[in-house]
């Protein structure tokens, strides 16, 4: 069955998101945490178990034997303190462990300043979807805004480039989660909390958000892409321009612009200028569309379903079906192929 | 007493006068079956949640349940086997069985206590009406502000849940106002406070946890209310509230539930396995201070469950210790039981079946849980899969196996019948083999990534196979359940005779008869020790020589 599937979804290969897997400091010194205490509980498992498998085994009732009762015998104050202070020593290497891991994992950020290759990106969580408010890189400011696609730099043999969030949300709480970066950290309304991660590994990292946040919780994709920093810099390029003007796509952009599309997305360099949905300037630049949930197909088809009835693709999501006429949508869909 | 003792057949006979007679009964042996068919209801009730729960999720975005529903489910699955399940029972339990255990005729407040039962009964009966104004509530039992703001969650369910948590509430903490009054002033002559049978002793400190932990839910319950018809701000993040005050609250409520849904669990696994192992309770006197502690140390570690909100290395510390501090008693209590095994002669009734089962089980919730304290890992696997494994390995693994093995123990008190040991085993090893199938795959599909509380997945994450798994587990329980509720129905009638003590075990409700006339004994008994049956089987070696 799972073949099948894996077409249905697009001929993905399997995506790893094992929390076993990592790639960048705080999640693998979380899983060295586990495998250690992984070891630790493992052990305890197997001496308990073995105890009592053995004194169900050893001690069953059997027949002939059920005559008298057994000696009876009331407790043992050496033993108790035995069973107390074993695990106490055991608890106490494991705070000790935890200790060293909490504080190699919570780093303050350092403040950004050129040169430090550093990224540091607002992520603002929304019902259901990720903006990405890019600060600053290398110490120089950013100051442009995407959705639902981190792209992050590698770091390169001995130049490491970390990566720092600040996490917000406009509405409920979310919590923002890639396992093979890092644990989690819940966006708060009302607070900003932060979290780090650098990778030397190219390619895709998924995750999603892992707190509860309503009917879309399922479908509140997350993408990190790893670019290589030269890559990283073109995107980056791309990115801070405002949108782009085909001549091709005038009428589409009226059309665009005509309706309440702009009273929620922003295209920059237009009077599209909505702080609700997802900004759309260079949206032919991203993969996916609906937070991760289909792909952006250079032709248009999803992006063209999408408009027509966000309702049925992710049912609940705050963007309505506007009703529009086919031709009003293929002139928008036209326009919006050119953002890229 | 309010109500005159009625000749069974006659009640049996005039259907009107059955009902009248349970529905105004305050005697605590009624009241507690009462409480605990309602919590077997609401099991059944929760159970097929549970079951839709993991259709949706056998496969990668099924469209069998939309979100809507989806997080419906989850949202009473959650709040009926915590609030109409898992406390009902258990104060059920204590209900029918501490009076008898401590000899006395009834609870200190018996009209209190049916006010208790039929309060709590209400408050489900209000959660559930949410489904009458067309929808239960979507906000998951934890229930996370803001999204229960009228902003987020805007239909009346969200108000419905929170009133009806809010009176169940009310009967909760009556009944264990009930238990600390009639534990501590009612007690059999002779019967100190070092010589209560350990059961009663575990509900005496559920009690208390009960009277601490529950009012801060209360109150967060009242102010989203407030907020939501009042326009007040507690948790309106929008107008200065905060979100981070209900989190706190909820928890400092939430994290000693577990324990309150646990420590009765300990006190009937000390009751059972001393019995059935033909050996005292190994070191009675630690088990009893480690229960206190469990109590008093679980108090302290809620914001375990927050480690991902954001919180200072130092306060995470903090909770780190405290949480891990609590798997010191809960050892105690653990290896105690077994050393009461060590050199016994255990036979293996459905009550000792169950409890082996407890045993094997609880252990690996346990070691889990000591895995979710360490913070850093606890970054990765809070809100995914693993916690649900988790915890349900503490709550049925824990606490369910744990009241199947309570039950099967004071059935024939009850009804004066023994269950059919054939179906017991039936029960025990489907629902062993289905509980493990269901929950160990859940580790695994945290561990890979997945987030608790989705109602669909995409193909491409590697959790399919992993939800097989567990959907198939979920399947194989439910026969288990079946042939329970069918073993009690048919051993109603037609079970073999108990006898007023049919497992030769030591404490004072197998001195009368079963059932027990509602007075409980003819004569109130005078106890020399914690055995006092030990003392009476066995004049030559009483055990107050060794207390």
């Amino acid at each position: 069955m799972s073949p099948v599937l894996l077409l249905a979804a697009g001929g993905q290969a399997a995506q790893d998101l094992s929390t076993f897997d990592p790639v960048s400091p705080p999640a693998e010194s979380i899983r060295n945490l586990s495998l250690l205490v992984l070891a630790i509980t493992g052990f305890i498992f197997i001496v308990v178990e073995a105890v009592l498998i053995t004194s169900i085994v050893r001690f069953r009732q059997r027949h002939g034997n059920d005559a008298a009762e057994p000696p009876q015998v009331y407790g043992s104050q050496p033993i108790e303190i035995a069973w107390t202070v074993a695990p106490a020593l055991i608890v106490m290497v494991i705070v000790l462990v935890t200790t060293r891991t909490l504080w190699e994992v919570n780093v303050k950020p350092p403040e950004a300043k050129p040169g430090d290759n550093a990224l540091y990106v607002t992520v603002v969580g929304r019902q259901w979807w990720w903006e990405f408010d890019y600060g600053q890189y290398n110490g120089r400011s950013l100051g442009f805004v995407t959705a639902n696609e981190l792209h992050i730099p590698a770091s390169v043999e001995d130049v490491a480039r970390p990566v720092y969030l600040n996490l917000k949300s406009a509405d409920v709480c979310h919590s923002f989660w890639v396992p093979r970066l890092a644990g989690k950290t819940d966006l708060i309304p009302g607070r900003t909390n932060q979290m780090w991660f650098q990778t030397a590994e190219r390619g895709l990292f998924l995750g999603q958000c892992a707190e509860f946040c309503g009917p879309q919780h399922a479908n509140m994709l997350l993408r990190v892409v790893v670019d290589s920093p030269e890559d990283f810099r073109k995107w980056l390029e791309n990115q801070q321009k405002p949108a782009v003007e085909e001549a091709s796509a005038r009428d589409g952009k009226a059309a665009f612009l005509a309706q309440s599309c702009i009273n929620c997305h922003r295209v920059r360099g237009t009077r599209a200028a909505g702080n609700y949905a997802p900004d759309l300037t260079h949206l032919m630049s991203r993969q996916t569309l609906a937070s991760g949930m289909i792909p952006n197909d250079p032709d248009g088809k999803n992006l063209r379903d999408w408009i027509a009835n966000p309702q049925t693709i992710k049912p609940g999501c705050l963007m309505p079906a506007f009703g529009l006429s086919d031709r009003d949508r293929d002139r928008i869909v036209d326009y919006l192929r050119t953002l890229r | 007493m309010a109500v005159a003792e009625q000749p069974r057949e006659l009640a049996s006979r005039n259907w009107t006068a059955a009902l009248h007679d349970w529905v105004t009964t305050v005697d605590h042996k009624k009241i507690g079956i009462l409480y605990v068919v309602m919590a077997v209801i609401f099991l059944v009730i929760g159970g097929c949640e549970a079951l839709l729960i993991r259709w949706q999720l056998l496969v990668p975005r099924n469209d069998f349940l939309g979100p809507d529903v989806f997080n419906q489910l989850f949202t009473m699955h959650g709040t009926t086997m915590v609030f109409f399940m898992g406390m009902p029972i258990l104060i059920g339990m204590g209900n029918y069985v501490v009076p008898l255990m401590i000899g006395t005729r009834d609870m200190a407040f018996p009209r209190l206590n049916a006010m208790g039962f039929w309060v709590t009964l209400f408050g489900g009966l209000l959660v559930y009406f949410s489904y009458a104004t067309g929808g239960a509530p979507a906000i998951g039992w934890f229930a996370y502000a803001p999204l229960t703001e009228r902003t987020f969650s805007r239909t009346a369910a969200t108000d419905l849940w929170a009133l009806g948590l809010i009176v169940s509430g009310i009967g909760t903490t009556t009944a264990a106002i009930n238990f600390i009054a009639t534990i501590l002033g009612m007690r059999a002559p002779g019967m100190t406070l070092r010589k209560i049978p350990f059961f009663t002793w575990t509900m005496l400190w559920t009690s208390v946890q009960i009277v601490i932990a529950l009012p801060p839910l209360t109150a967060i319950l009242i102010m989203i209310v407030f907020d939501r018809n009042l326009g007040a701000h507690f948790f309106d993040t929008q107008n200065g509230g905060s979100a981070l005050l209900w989190q706190h609250l909820f928890w400092f409520f939430g994290h000693p539930e577990v324990y309150i849904l646990i420590l009765p669990v300990f006190g009937m696994v000390s009751e059972i396995v001393p019995v059935f192992s033909r050996k005292v309770l190994f070191g009675y006197e630690f088990m009893a201070a480690a229960t206190a502690a469990i109590v008093f140390i679980s108090l302290g570690v809620w914001a375990h469950h927050m480690f991902a909100v954001g919180m200072s290395r130092t306060e995470d510390l903090f909770f780190v210790v405290s949480s891990l501090l609590v798997s010191i008693p809960t050892g105690i209590k653990f290896f105690n039981w077994l050393a009461t095994m060590y050199g016994g002669r255990i036979s293996f009734a459905s009550p000792m079946l169950f409890v082996a089962g407890f045993l094997s089980m609880f252990l690996i919730g346990g070691l889990t849980g000591i895995m979710l304290a360490a913070a850093p890992w606890d970054f990765q696997l809070t809100d995914s899969y693993f916690v649900v494994g988790h915890f349900h390995f503490v709550l049925i693994g824990g606490t369910l196996f744990g009241v199947f093995a309570g039950i099967h123990y004071w059935f024939p008190k009850v009804t004066g019948r023994m269950l059919s040991e054939r179906l017991a085993r039936w029960q025990f090893w489907l629902l062993y083999v289905g509980f493990n199938l269901t929950f160990v795959p859940m580790h695994v599909s945290g561990i890979l990534g997945m987030p608790r509380r989705i109602y669909t997945y995409d193909a491409d994450r590697g959790w399919d196979f992993w939800n097989q798994l567990t959907t198939v587990g979920a399947l194989v329980q439910v026969p288990s359940f079946v042939i329970f509720v069918v073993n009690v129905i048919w051993s109603l009638p037609r079970g073999e005779p108990a006898g007023d003590d049919p497992w030769n075990a030591w404490t004072l409700e197998w001195t009368t008869t079963s059932p027990p006339p509602s007075y409980n004994f003819e004569e109130i008994p005078t106890v020399r020790s914690r055995r006092p049956l030990w003392d009476l089987k066995h004049p030559d070696d009483p055990d107050w020589n060794y207390e």
